[in-house]
């Protein structure tokens, strides 16, 4: 039996590093974010411990941010919680996209996982998952950039709310384009085919002209309307070049006779 | 403001969003054309935050090549596109962008 669980056990912990160190690059990228939200939270009325404990109990980078903001608005309770669903539903998007690879594994699993799945580590699992088709340990390289995700987003938090009592201004110092440069740097390897190119020019283009509807609606809608550009054109190209596949049969046919 | 309430609230609103299609996971099958649609969503929600973020920065459009932040986003493009390494992205993005907003004073 232990001479059966040894190797497993050595290539889950492999998984598990491996899922940990792909997240290391978009680590960096959340530093900032962990650090700057820590800093931003009092200001915006937010306790020390407010701040820490959203960042271990929510642990949703944008949400919290949009929280700060509608916080220091002096925004209700409902409000804040129905923008940081509407700011989440994305994410319902990524469990979609990875309901196939999860299909197997139990809810004790699932739980952790979902709780797990922020922008940074489904775009270093998806990414891993499109390399490696079958592996019975891609869940420990999920909860490896998970937990290195989260540690990393408490720490930076708490380093924040440190900073922040001592360096009040932190905020001018542009650390917001860190999470614009991230995007832009796990966008680009998509940018492989024609209908991609289209999608995320659409999506673009919208989410500039929808960016004054209320709640970051205008995300959604952008996304939605790039996404359907993609699929049409994506649907359209697969039609056509099955066509000229069967347009080239008919000719050798008619060559042959 | 009830910090318990907000907080948990939250934790509430992002773990239902990211639980759902988990839980149900295996009874619930997706058509081929839906799959297909969602291998666009990753790169369509992320440039439907930085669009905004780096084309009205400050909450009006600004397309002009005084826009910092729209400047360090084409060179991050750039730099992307030759490289294709996440970390290089990063750096390099940030260090133009401070270049051009604190050392430039754009």
């Amino acid at each position: 039996m232990s001479t059966t669980e040894f190797p497993m056990s050595v290539a889950r912990r492999q998984a598990f590093l491996a899922g940990a160190k792909a997240t290391i690059p978009l680590i960096v990228g959340a530093i900032p974010f962990g650090i700057l939200f820590g800093t931003l939270a009092e200001p915006s009325g937010l306790s020390a411990l407010g701040a820490l404990a959203m960042s271990l109990i929510v642990f949703a980078g944008a949400s919290q941010f949009i929280a700060l903001g509608l916080l220091s608005a002096g925004a209700a309770l409902p409000v804040i919680i129905a923008t940081t669903l509407v700011v989440n539903l994305r994410h319902m998007l990524y469990a979609a996209n990875l309901v196939p690879r999860i299909r197997h594994l139990p809810q004790r699993w699932r739980i952790p996982m979902a709780f797990g799945l922020t922008d940074e580590t489904f775009a270093a699992v998806s990414s891993h998952y499109l390399q490696q088709e079958d592996d019975k340990a891609l869940h420990w390289f999920y909860l490896g950039s998970f937990l290195a995700m989260y540690s990393n987003w408490v720490f930076c938090t708490a380093l924040g709310v440190g900073l922040g009592k001592m360096f009040p201004d932190m905020t001018r110092w542009g650390l917001d384009f860190a999470m614009s440069v991230t995007f832009i740097g796990m966008v680009v390897p998509y940018l492989r085919s024609t209908p991609m190119w289209t999608a995320v020019i659409v999506s673009g283009a919208m989410a500039i002209a929808t960016a004054g509807m209320p709640h970051k609606l205008g995300l959604m809608v952008a996304a939605l309307c790039g996404i359907a550009t993609g699929l049409s054109l994506q649907l359209l190209k697969r039609r056509t070049s099955a066509e000229q596949a069967n347009s080239g049969v008919d000719k050798s046919e008619e060559a042959a006779q | 403001m009830n910090e318990v309430a907000l907080i948990f609230g939250m934790f509430v609103a992002t773990f239902s969003v990211r639980y759902l299609l988990f839980a149900v996971a295996g009874r619930v099958h997706f058509p081929p054309w839906l799959n297909t649609a969602l291998g666009f969503v990753p790169p369509t929600v992320l440039t439907a935050i930085v669009a905004p973020a780096v084309l009205m920065p400050e909450g009006e459009l600004w397309p002009s090549p005084a826009n910092p932040w729209l400047l360090a986003a084409l060179v991050a493009v750039v730099v992307a596109l030759v490289r294709r390494d996440l970390l290089t992205t990063i750096l390099v993005g940030m260090a133009a962008f401070m270049l051009l907003r604190f050392g430039l004073g754009l």
